[in-house]
């Protein structure tokens, strides 16, 4: 096991220096996406509305953050299920998504799409969210505050501890 | 007749929620340590340090154990001679999820409408509860905050009778691996055998409540529970799915009565971040 400290947006180049595995500590701007905002995310794009991001020069975040406590930076933070979102990566990845951090593993289509666009999938360790809060350094809502904990989040991340999963 | 006023549940339904969002098991966190005695798997044991950490950093920094609060579960016994008076149980159990949502704050994880919508009620409420009519003049809850994800990879079968113990222990061991790392190992197996469609799934989740690692009473299941333990440890995922030895931290059966023909087997996994909880008054 290798430890890395890397930073968004990654170049191609950083992201092939990188294998299975592998430690990293990421830090840069991510947004959080579960299930239904993936599935708007997707209705954009189909519609060719231009997303509120630039996708290739962040990481997509599958996380749902629990409320911040009055005076706290941000509430309970950690991945949920990657596995769910398998259906909607391949459209993410041909808008030039290029990094993804989640829990578990992939189905063996996604697994080929992350690999052949030259994109990383980043593992965090679920049920460890005080320590990984340790790590946020800003929270906001950033689109669909209706959806709660559902909403996209915009995060500032710096040496978030996660582990390549597939790249 | 013993009387107690619900606001007096209330309050203590209120406290163990909000306390086991933060306070694992001290029992699961003993096992943890444990587990990274033995484990050789680098990455097994990184994950494992950062578990404990989390542990002791939760109830310091008043972030909750996981981001997944958990959708609170309750099974009430409540005695024959106790009385409550005020509100029923269902409405002060979710006036108390409610509280809980707010003051830590917790997660709101609950949608409306399961299909269409699904629109979150920002509340946490209702929360599931199982009723039972016992002796005495006390209730006894038990409590549960359960994650999602663990809760996606649970399941069960009506197998057949022929199949036997060692089918059981087939059944579930096939079942764990193939859930893989998305149920959040290391995890609690919760197993009901018997009863029947409806009430093998309930006995497996109320067989998390058990005492942590507590062996089960009669030999015969205690063997198939350590069998089990086993075996998913030599074959498992590991913690995180990351390999290692330590997919399963203990396996709990409760059995009931049931049909000549039939055999229900259900499995309740549960994540590492182990919030369950007991209240007698």
């Amino acid at each position: 096991m290798k430890d890395f400290r890397i930073s968004l947006p990654l170049s191609s180049a950083e992201i092939s220096y990188l294998h299975p595995n592998d430690k990293v500590l990421l830090s840069g701007t991510v947004y959080t996406a579960r299930d239904e905002a993936h599935k708007r995310m997707i209705a954009m794009l189909k519609e060719g509305v231009q997303l509120p991001f630039e996708l290739s020069e962040t990481a997509i975040f599958y996380c749902g953050p629990s409320p911040a406590a009055a005076g706290m930076i941000c509430g309970a933070i950690g991945p949920t299920t990657s596995s769910r979102m398998d259906p909607f990566t391949p459209e993410l990845l041909k808008a030039g998504l290029r990094v993804m951090i989640g829990k578990g593993e992939r189905s063996p289509e996604t697994e080929q799409e992350i690999k052949a666009a030259g994109a990383l999938y980043l593992i965090a360790i679920g049920g460890i969210s005080a320590v990984l809060s340790q790590s946020i350094v800003s929270c906001e809502t950033f689109l669909w505050e209706s959806l709660g904990a559902e909403a996209v989040f915009k995060m500032e991340l710096k040496d978030f501890p996660c582990y390549v999963g597939i790249v | 007749m013993r009387e107690i006023s619900s606001g007096t549940i209330q309050e203590a339904v209120y406290r163990a929620i909000s306390r086991m969002s933060y306070h694992c098991d001290s029992k699961v966190t003993l096992a943890l340590s444990e587990a990274l005695n033995t484990e050789t798997n680098e990455l097994a044991r990184d994950a494992l340090q950062s578990i404990l950490q989390n542990h002791k950093l939760s109830p310091e920094t008043s972030i909750p154990l996981c981001q997944d609060t958990g959708s609170t579960v309750v099974f009430a016994e409540i005695g024959a001679h106790f009385h409550l008076t005020g509100q029923s149980l269902p409405e002060l159990i979710n006036a108390a999820v409610r509280r809980a949502q707010k003051d830590c704050p917790l997660r709101a994880s609950t949608v409306a409408d399961p299909l269409f919508e699904r629109n979150n009620r920002g509340d946490n409420t209702p929360a599931i509860i199982h009723i039972e009519y016992v002796e005495g003049d006390k209730i006894r809850l038990l409590i549960a905050q359960k994650g999602g994800g663990a809760e996606n990879m649970s399941f069960m079968k009506m197998l057949s009778p022929a199949l036997g113990a060692e089918g059981i222990i087939d059944f579930v061991c096939e079942g764990v691996l193939a859930a893989g790392s998305r149920p959040c190992p290391p995890l609690i197996l919760g197993i009901g055998i018997g009863s029947n469609f409806e009430g093998a799934p309930l006995l497996a989740k109320k067989a998390l409540f058990e005492p942590f690692g507590r062996a089960h009473p009669d030999l015969r299941y205690r063997q198939m529970e350590s069998e089990i333990t086993k075996r998913i440890n030599t074959l498992g995922c590991g913690v995180q799915g990351f390999g290692g030895s330590c997919t399963v931290l203990a396996t709990h059966i409760l059995q009931a009565p049931c049909h000549i023909a039939s055999l229900p087997v259900a499995v309740n996994l549960q994540c590492h971040a182990h919030r369950h909880s007991e209240v007698i008054i």
